[in-house]
C-alpha cells in the first residue's frame, strides 16, 4: 500500500526537468539543512541555547561583536547568537510539524464530510470556516495563544494549537472543494451504485484522490506557519524564552539593539527565518509544478511524424 | 459566474451580498463572545483578581453585571455592538470607542500609506515582470517577490532601522512625531498628516511624514509581495488573449497594446486582492506598530493583552471583526460595479 504511493510521489520528481526540478532540489536542500540543524543541534551548536558563561564561570561578553569564540556574536543576555539560531531550527520544526498535523487532523475530516454529504451541515460549516478565514489570522493566533497560555503554559503545544487554528479553515476549504468536484466522478458513482457505504466511498475513492494535494498545501502552510510562530514570539506570546530558543523572540530583543548599531543579534535569526521560509516555499511551489499533471512538463521525446498528406496548396500549408 | 446573459441587477446583488454579511458578523461576534467572555471566566476577576479584596471584587462584578446568566450577557453584548458601544477598559477606564478613534487613526494612517506603497511596488514590479517574461528583469522581480514574502515584517523593520535610521540617519525609528510637533499640533482628526495640512504647518507635516516613511514602507513592501505575483500572472494571461492578437493585427503600436489592452485588464482582479489583503494588513500592522513604537490600535491591543484586560481585548477584537466584514462587503460591491461578470 505504501510502496506504490511513494513511487507515485517521488516518480514525478525524478521525471521532472528544467526549472521546476531545480526549484524542488533547492527547496529540499534548504529544508534538509534545517532539519539536520534541528535534529543535531546539541552537537552542531557551540553552546547551549541559554548558556551565558564558559565552563569556568566566566560570563560571555554582553552584546559582543562576532569573534572567534562567538562566530555570530552574543546578545543582550550574553548568550551565543549562533547557538540560538541553530536551536531555533529545532523549536520551529517542532511547532510547525505539530501545527500541520493538528490542522490536518481537524481540517481534512471536516472537509471530507462537509463536501461529501453537503446540505445544511456543509453550509453552516462553510460559513463558520469562511468567517474564521476572513479574520486577520495573526490576531486570531494571538488571542488563542493568550487564552491557552493560562491553561497549558507557553510551550510548544500552545504555539502549535494557536497556529493550527489559523490553518484549519484553509485545509477545510481546499479539501471540501476538491471533494465536491470528485464526488460526481463516474468511478465514485459506480462505487455508490455497487452499494458501497459512504464510509467506504470516502476512504477508498475520495480520500485517495484528495490526499494528492496535501503535500503541496502542507509544505506551503509550513512556510507560513514559521512566520506566524515568529510573529507570536515577537509579540511575546510564543514559547517561554527559558524553555527554548525562538527566532521571533530573539528579533524582539534585537529591535532595541538596532538603535545602537548592533546588527548581529537581529540579522542572523532574521536570515534563518527568511532562508527556511524560502526553502519551504520553493519546495511547495516546485512540488506543485512537478506533481500537478496540468503544469507538469515531461522530458520531450523525439516524435517521428508520418509524412504529411496536405490537401492545401503548398503556399498555405504553414498557416 | 456562467458569463453571457446576466439578468441580476446590481441592486439584487448588493442585497444578496448584504444578506450574506449579516450571518458572518453574527458568527464572528459569537466566536469573540465565546472565546473572550465565556472561556476565561469573568473579566473583573481576570484583570484585578488578587489585587482587590474578595468583597470589592464581588461588588464590581455585580456592578458590571457579570453575575447574570450568560445568555442575557450575550444578548446585551450584541445589543451594545449594534449601538457601537464596545465597553470601557478595566485597567484605565477608557471607552473602547475612544481607543478606536485615537489609536485607530494612527493605524489607519499607517495602513493606508502602506497599501499605497504596496500597490506601487506590486503593480510596478508585477507589470514589468509579466511584460518581460523570463528575462533577467523578470527573474529578479520574482525573486524579490519570494524573498519579501519570506521576510517577517519585523525583520525588515529591524533592517530598515539599522540602515536608514542608525547608519544613514535619514529617518527617526519610533513614534508618530517628534515631541515638539505632537505638543504643538492640534489633532481634530488624529490623522497627523491631515491635521498638519489643516493647520498649514509644513514643518510639522514633514516631521510627521519622516516618522511615517520607515513603518509604512516596511509594511507596504511585505504586503506588495502578494501583488507582484498576482499581477505578473495576470499580465501573462491577458497577453495570451485573442483581443491582444486582434489589437496587434490592427496595427496598434506595442505601447498602446500594452497599456490599453494588456495592463488595464490585468489590473481588474487587484480590487479583490486588496480586499483579501486588508486582513493581512491589519495583522501586519500589529507587528509593524510594535517594531516602530507606533501608537496604533495594535500596540494598544498588545498592551491590554499584557494587562489581561478582557473588556478592552473583546472590544478591540470586535471592532476588527466588523472592519473585516465591512471591507470585504465594500470590495465585493465595488467589484460587481466594475465587472458585471461577478454578479451572481
Amino acid at each position: 500500500m505504501a510502496r506504490p504511493s511513494l513511487t507515485r510521489l517521488f516518480g514525478p520528481i525524478r521525471e521532472a526537468r528544467g526549472v521546476p526540478k531545480w526549484v524542488v532540489i533547492a527547496g529540499i536542500a534548504i529544508t534538509i539543512a534545517f532539519v539536520v540543524f534541528a535534529l543535531f543541534a546539541p552537537w552542531i551548536a557551540p553552546y547551549d541555547f541559554d548558556t551565558y558563561r564558559t565552563a569556568d564561570g566566566v560570563r560571555f561578553p554582553k552584546q559582543g561583536h562576532p569573534s572567534g569564540d562567538h562566530l555570530f556574536g552574543t546578545n543582550v543576555q550574553s548568550t551565543d547568537v549562533l547557538s540560538r539560531v541553530i536551536y531555533g531550527a529545532r523549536t520551529a520544526l517542532e511547532v510547525v510539524i505539530l501545527a500541520v498535523i493538528f490542522s490536518l487532523a481537524v481540517g481534512l475530516p471536516l472537509g471530507l464530510i462537509s463536501g461529501y454529504f453537503g446540505g445544511k451541515l456543509d453550509r453552516v460549516l462553510l460559513l463558520v470556516m469562511d468567517s474564521l478565514f476572513a479574520f486577520p489570522y495573526l490576531l486570531l493566533a494571538i488571542v488563542v495563544a493568550f487564552l491557552l497560555s493560562d491553561r497549558l503554559g507557553r510551550g510548544v503545544m500552545t504555539a502549535a494549537v494557536s497556529i493550527s487554528v489559523v490553518y484549519v479553515p484553509q485545509y477545510y476549504r481546499v479539501v471540501r472543494n476538491h471533494v465536491i468536484s470528485v464526488r460526481e466522478e463516474t468511478y465514485v458513482e459506480a462505487a455508490r451504485a455497487l452499494g458501497a457505504k459512504p464510509r467506504t466511498v470516502i476512504s477508498r475513492y475520495i480520500l485517495q484522490n484528495v490526499i494528492q494535494n496535501v503535500p503541496v498545501i502542507a509544505t506551503l502552510n509550513a512556510a507560513d506557519a514559521i512566520l506566524t510562530l515568529a510573529a507570536l514570539g515577537f509579540l511575546g506570546y510564543g514559547i517561554q524564552p527559558t524553555d527554548a530558543a525562538e527566532w521571533g523572540y530573539d528579533l524582539q530583543r534585537a529591535i532595541s539593539d538596532a538603535g545602537a548599531g548592533i546588527w548581529w543579534t537581529g540579522l542572523f535569526p532574521g536570515f534563518a527565518i527568511v532562508t527556511l521560509v524560502t526553502g519551504l516555499t520553493l519546495l511547495g511551489e516546485g512540488l506543485n509544478d512537478v506533481l500537478n499533471p496540468v503544469l507538469r512538463r515531461r522530458p520531450i521525446q523525439a516524435v517521428i511524424l508520418p509524412e504529411r498528406q496536405s490537401r492545401l496548396p503548398a503556399g498555405e500549408a504553414g498557416v | 459566474m456562467a458569463g453571457g446573459q446576466q439578468t441580476t441587477s446590481l441592486r439584487t446583488y448588493a442585497l444578496t451580498r448584504l444578506g450574506l454579511a449579516l450571518p458572518m458578523v453574527l458568527i464572528l461576534l459569537t466566536m469573540v463572545f465565546l472565546l473572550l467572555r465565556v472561556a476565561p471566566g469573568d473579566p473583573i476577576t481576570a484583570a484585578l483578581g488578587g489585587r482587590l479584596p474578595p468583597e470589592q471584587l464581588e461588588e464590581r462584578r455585580e456592578a458590571a453585571g457579570y453575575n447574570r446568566s450568560l445568555a442575557v450577557q450575550y444578548l446585551e453584548y450584541l445589543g451594545n455592538v449594534a449601538t457601537l458601544d464596545f465597553g470601557e477598559t478595566i485597567v484605565d477606564n477608557r471607552p473602547v470607542t475612544r481607543v478606536i478613534t485615537q489609536n485607530g487613526a494612527a493605524t489607519l494612517e499607517l495602513t493606508v500609506v502602506a497599501l499605497f506603497v504596496a500597490l506601487l511596488v506590486g503593480i510596478g514590479v508585477g507589470l514589468v515582470s509579466g511584460r518581460y517574461r523570463d528575462t533577467p528583469v523578470d527573474v529578479a522581480g520574482r525573486l524579490f517577490g519570494i524573498l519579501i514574502y519570506a521576510a517577517p515584517v519585523f525583520f525588515l523593520g529591524f533592517l530598515a532601522q539599522l540602515v536608514f535610521a542608525q547608519w544613514l540617519g535619514w529617518f527617526p525609528t519610533s513614534g508618530r512625531a517628534s515631541p515638539v510637533t505632537s505638543y504643538d499640533l492640534d489633532t481634530p482628526t488624529n490623522l497627523f498628516l491631515v491635521d498638519s495640512l489643516i493647520a498649514l504647518d509644513f514643518s510639522a507635516f514633514s516631521d510627521v511624514l519622516s516618522h511615517l516613511v520607515l513603518p509604512a514602507v516596511t509594511l507596504g513592501l511585505v504586503t506588495g509581495g502578494v501583488f507582484i505575483r498576482l499581477i505578473r500572472v495576470n499580465v501573462l494571461q491577458t497577453l495570451q488573449g485573442d483581443y491582444i492578437e486582434a489589437a496587434r493585427a490592427r496595427g496598434l503600436s506595442e505601447r498602446t497594446v500594452m497599456w490599453h489592452h494588456a495592463f488595464r485588464n490585468a489590473l481588474v482582479p487587484v480590487i479583490t486582492v486588496v480586499g483579501l489583503q486588508v486582513a493581512l494588513l491589519l495583522g501586519g500592522a500589529v507587528l509593524t506598530e510594535q517594531t516602530f513604537n507606533w501608537p496604533g490600535i495594535g500596540s494598544e491591543l498588545i498592551r491590554y493583552l499584557n494587562n489581561r484586560d478582557y473588556i478592552a481585548i473583546q472590544g478591540i477584537i470586535t471592532f476588527f471583526a466588523l472592519v473585516v466584514v465591512i471591507v470585504s462587503l465594500l470590495i465585493d460591491l465595488l467589484n460587481a460595479w466594475v465587472d458585471p461578470r461577478v454578479r451572481y
